[in-house]
């Protein structure tokens, strides 16, 4: 067997055994060892492989399809098209990350009666292999009646443009409809205060508009999903997902069956960061497996990734705000509009509410559109909408310091919401971290350093993220040898494993080695929410705990039977000995958690812990990032010299893996300030569907991330856990649009500031 | 249209193999569906991400790039020859005490990129790693566990 034996290391804090340690995660020597399963490593008995017919149009209508010669090429066993799905309902489903009308999660599944973006599956093809599947693929024959596509916010949202869906009201601020269809499907506002008499108060007013480009969760695992439909009527899919009851309560509706005829085995993830909570090619599989009778293993190549999954949304975005001379903001005016994609949903109202929430000013309005487009349907991506809404308001504020003469930190000290602030839409925040992480940011060996050369800035920015809780489910039994299998229902994308286990070792005393922590299928464990959010930590954690303190319970009256005393005078304490009355003889009585778990099997039975928590509050998260970069300027090309990551992270469990999740964050958010974008051109048509021309940062393009951790403890939690993963991709544009301006002087209005846009910028500026 | 099989004979992880490829499998699809080595991963399929990297006669390549049809008489390893018995090898140990894995899609690919690194150059500087492993992306860690876990595995003292 191979093994690696955790290193005990030092205590990062003093309060616990566990908890800020750092073991190596459980999961760890499969991965290292190439024996961990992903989605597409799976091979069942029979298995057929799949491929999907994708549109080459943006937005067209399907006059017809023929899958007839695809049919007869030997070694296909079934084609599908959106007419042999069931008519879905007109009905809202979860989708993990919201809810959306099941016509429209089958729709993007596969077209039905228009295609709206370039990729849109149309049909799809099992065959004996995959290079069959693709070969009939040119087989069938789709008919097109191509339409005008619109690609950008402002221009969808103009009366008269082509529209995508002749259903589609807005929905407007008081819940009525529109009367005429339109592209915007929703209209939001937060307002607080009077913004007019705000801005009459202010000594400067800078207004800003902003444009991003949609950009791409980048997961290196493209989508995969494999199903076997039995002859009984039940169906077994495993997939990579970020959330396997999500996955299983939305093909459970999209096929007419019951939840409980749908198991969702989730294999491990490469990658998700939101874009692998909505289904793409299970319901895809489940049908061709039932027309084929056999297993159906569906994977997409990178192309199709980047065409048909994802995206987050591209914006047009406009800030006004303004401040008295000693820095206070008097008012801020905030107007976002994202790009759903082909059909609503996109992130605008996470977006408007994170978008000032780091300060407290007294007069706000913000108001958000939810646009769709030809493109693909948006999906959740890391902090979802708040990295484009805090890159326009964060970059304002900047400016607005810039313009004052005040030091950009300073000037978020005097604005910082703290503890009893309420944002615009109307969140209370309780114990938070946003002035400590601005504060630890001030006293960080960067931003004390000096930074000296000609083309090179330093920038800095805040950023927040709500943070969620909501459904999670832990099952442990306690072994005769003392150890504790752990089940999960928490997809581990990034060391949930080992952050879960952990708070579950915590709590009942014994070490993190000892606790054997497994993801399972529907079927075995509790509900669980999807792995996003910043949850599973929190969540996860907190079912652990209760879990745990559940076998504390039952120990306790296990050793009291033993004992034959009551209940009530057994203790278990945190060092897991479980203490009990003195004997007759006046000893004491006591038995180590190994001793007590040796003898439950003789004593009554084994015994087993179960929690199932829905917990509607969490942690706030905030960070603050401070970036040098060097702009060359005459190719605009921009390097990162420096990066200082600080984050308030509650209480850092794993602290590695809190580290971890910052870095990447930072190494997301630097991608999106510099490089990524999706390129179309006036037909709609992709022009970088690959990882060369989509360029995602590369070990050689970073420096080394520092990261500095704030734990200001979460007290809406047992162990103080914030949640980390997001917050952090959220700084980085505007500290980096900061960081250029504070180079060579010009203020970036779009995203990426790729070196085409940084030419462009400066060569204007010249003019 | 026809397909043509091919029988190719190599060395695989030590073992020799013969197997049936498809005229048109990539050394990857050999490898993952042919012979049942699913450890090397496909992340685009075109070169652009190093997660299928594997040694082929003491170089490392992009399996996707390769023919299975060309492996003939080749040798090569995979993520999977790595350990011995179940002795990891440094490098594997040094991705583990660095939590140098998030999702680990990508650690295949680095693991045999880097391990080919170290035996050509045992003490790299942080540019010659960053350099080294430009061809495999990782989208979960930044990059700087990883660069740390290679420093680590090369005997050197991490900050
Ligand atoms: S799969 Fe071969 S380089 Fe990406
Ligand atoms: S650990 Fe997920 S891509 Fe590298």
């Amino acid at each position: 067997m191979v093994t690696a034996q955790s290193q005990p290391q030092s205590r990062e804090t003093e309060q616990y055994n566990v908890i800020g340690t750092r073991p190596i995660r459980h999961d760890g020597v499969d991965k290292v060892t190439g024996a961990a399963q992903y989605g597409a490593d799976i091979t069942l008995p029979g298995m057929l492989a799949g491929r999907v017919l994708r549109s080459p149009h943006a937005h067209a209508r399907i006059v017809s399809i023929d899958t007839s010669k695809a049919e007869a090429l030997a070694g296909v066993h079934a084609v599908v098209t959106n007419a042999d799905f069931p008519r879905a309902a007109d009905e809202e489903i979860d989708t993990g990350e919201g809810s959306a009308n099941l016509r429209w999660v089958l729709d993007n599944v596969i077209a039905s009666d228009k295609v709206l973006y370039k990729g849109h599956a149309v049909a799809a093809v099992a065959a004996s292999d995959h290079h069959i599947a693709e070969d009939a693929l040119d087989l069938i024959e789709v008919e097109y009646e191509v339409l005008a596509p619109v690609l950008d916010v402002r221009d969808a949202m103009v009366d008269g443009s082509p529209l995508l869906h002749d259903s589609l009201h807005t929905r407007e601020l008081d819940g009525s409809n529109s009367d005429n269809a339109s592209n915007t499907a929703s209209h939001l506002q937060f307002t607080k205060g009077d913004t007019e008499a705000g801005f009459a108060e202010a000594d400067v007013v800078i207004e800003r508009e902003f444009e991003t480009s949609m950009a791409h969760q980048g997961y290196i695992e493209p989508h995969n999903g494999t199903a076997y439909w039995r002859a009984d009527g039940t169906l077994d899919i495993w997939t990579s997902t970020q959330g396997a009851f999500v996955v299983r309560d939305s093909v459970a509706p999209l096929l007419q069956l019951s939840p409980s005829q749908v198991k969702v085995t989730p294999m491990e993830i490469g990658g998700g960061f939101g874009g692998k909570i909505p289904v793409y090619l299970e319901p895809l599989a489940a049908l061709l497996s039932q027309k084929s009778g056999r297993p159906v293993k569906l994977t997409m190549n990178r192309e199709e990734v980047l065409l048909a999954t994802g995206p987050t949304s591209g914006t047009y975005m406009r800030v006004r705000m303004g401040a008295k001379s000693d820095g206070t903001i008097t008012a801020a005016d905030v107007h976002l509009a994202f790009e759903a994609g082909a059909y609503p949903g996109s992130p605008v109202g996470a977006g408007a509410m994170c978008s000032l929430a780091p300060y407290d000013i007294p007069n706000q309005k913000i108001d958000g559109y939810d646009v769709v487009v030809n493109k693909p349907k948006t999906a959740a991506y890391r902090a979802p909408g708040a990295p484009q809404a805090e890159f326009a308001t964060e970059s304002v504020l900047n400016e607005l310091a810039e313009q004052l003469g005040h030091d950009p930190l300073d000037m978020r000290l005097k604005n910082a919401s703290v503890e009893g602030d309420t944002t615009a839409a109307g969140m209370p925040f309780g114990v938070i971290g946003n002035v400590e992480c601005m504060t630890a940011a001030q006293e960080s060996p960067h931003w004390q350093s000096e930074l000296e050369g000609p083309n090179r800035g330093r920038g800095v920015a805040q950023g927040f993220w709500f943070n969620i809780g909501f459904e999670s489910s832990a099952y442990a039994q306690v072994n005769g040898d003392g150890t504790v299998p752990l089940v999960l229902g928490s997809t581990d994308i990034g060391g949930t494993r080992a952050s879960i286990a952990m708070q579950l070792a915590e709590t009942l005393g014994i070490s993190s080695d000892d606790v054997h922590p497994h993801v399972v299928d529907t079927n075995s464990v509790g509900y669980t929410q999807v792995t996003g959010g910043s949850r599973t930590t929190f969540a996860g954690g907190w079912a652990a705990y209760e879990c745990a303190m559940d076998i504390r319970r039952q120990m306790e009256e296990r050793a009291a039977q033993i004992w034959e005393c009551d209940a009530s005078d057994v203790t278990y304490g945190d060092d897991a000995v479980v203490r009990g009355p003195a004997d007759e003889d006046g000893n004491d009585r006591q038995f180590s958690f190994k001793e007590l778990a040796g003898q439950l099997a003789t004593s009554g039975g084994h015994i087993v812990g179960r929690a199932d928590v829905n917990k509607t509050s969490s942690g706030p998260a905030f960070a603050t990032h401070i970036v040098d970069v060097e702009v060359d300027p005459d190719t605009g090309k921009v390097d990162i010299l420096r990066y200082t990551a600080v984050q308030d992270a509650g209480t850092a469990i794993h602290p590695a893996y809190v580290e971890g999740q910052m870095q990447g964050g930072v190494a997301q958010g630097v991608g999106m300030a510099l490089n990524e974008e999706y390129f179309y051109d006036d037909s709609g048509d992709l022009k970088n569907a690959s990882l060369l021309d989509y360029r995602m940062p590369t070990a050689l393009d970073l420096p080394m991330i520092e990261p500095i951790i704030v734990e200001v403890p979460n007290p809406g939690h047992p162990y103080g856990v914030r949640g980390v993963g997001e917050v952090p991709i959220i700084p980085p544009a505007p500290a980096v649009r900061a960081a250029i301006a504070n180079a060579i002087g010009v203020h970036m209005t779009e995203l990426p500031m790729s070196p085409r846009a940084i030419l462009n910028a400066t060569v204007l500026d010249d003019e | 249209m026809a397909t043509e099989h091919i029988v190719v004979n190599c060395n695989i992880n030590g073992e020799s193999q013969t197997f049936l490829a498809n005229e048109r499998d990539s050394l990857l699809e050999a490898l993952r569906d042919r012979i049942g080595l699913t450890g090397a991963k496909e992340g685009c399929n075109n070169g652009n991400c190093g997660a299928c990297c594997v040694n082929m006669d003491g170089r490392i390549v992009n399996s996707c790039l390769v023919m299975a049809a060309e492996c003939e008489g080749s040798e090569i390893r995979t993520v999977e020859g790595l350990a011995m018995g179940d002795q990891l090898t440094p490098l594997q140990n040094a991705f583990l005490e660095q939590a140098a894995l998030q999702c680990g899609i990508c650690t295949p690919g680095f693991l045999v990129a880097a391990e080919a690194l170290l035996e050509e150059n045992p003490d790299p500087s942080e540019h010659e790693i960053r350099y080294w492993l430009a061809g495999n992306l990782c989208r979960c860690t930044g990059y700087d566990k990883i660069v740390k876990a290679v420093q680590q595995a090369a005997g050197q003292s991490i900050v």
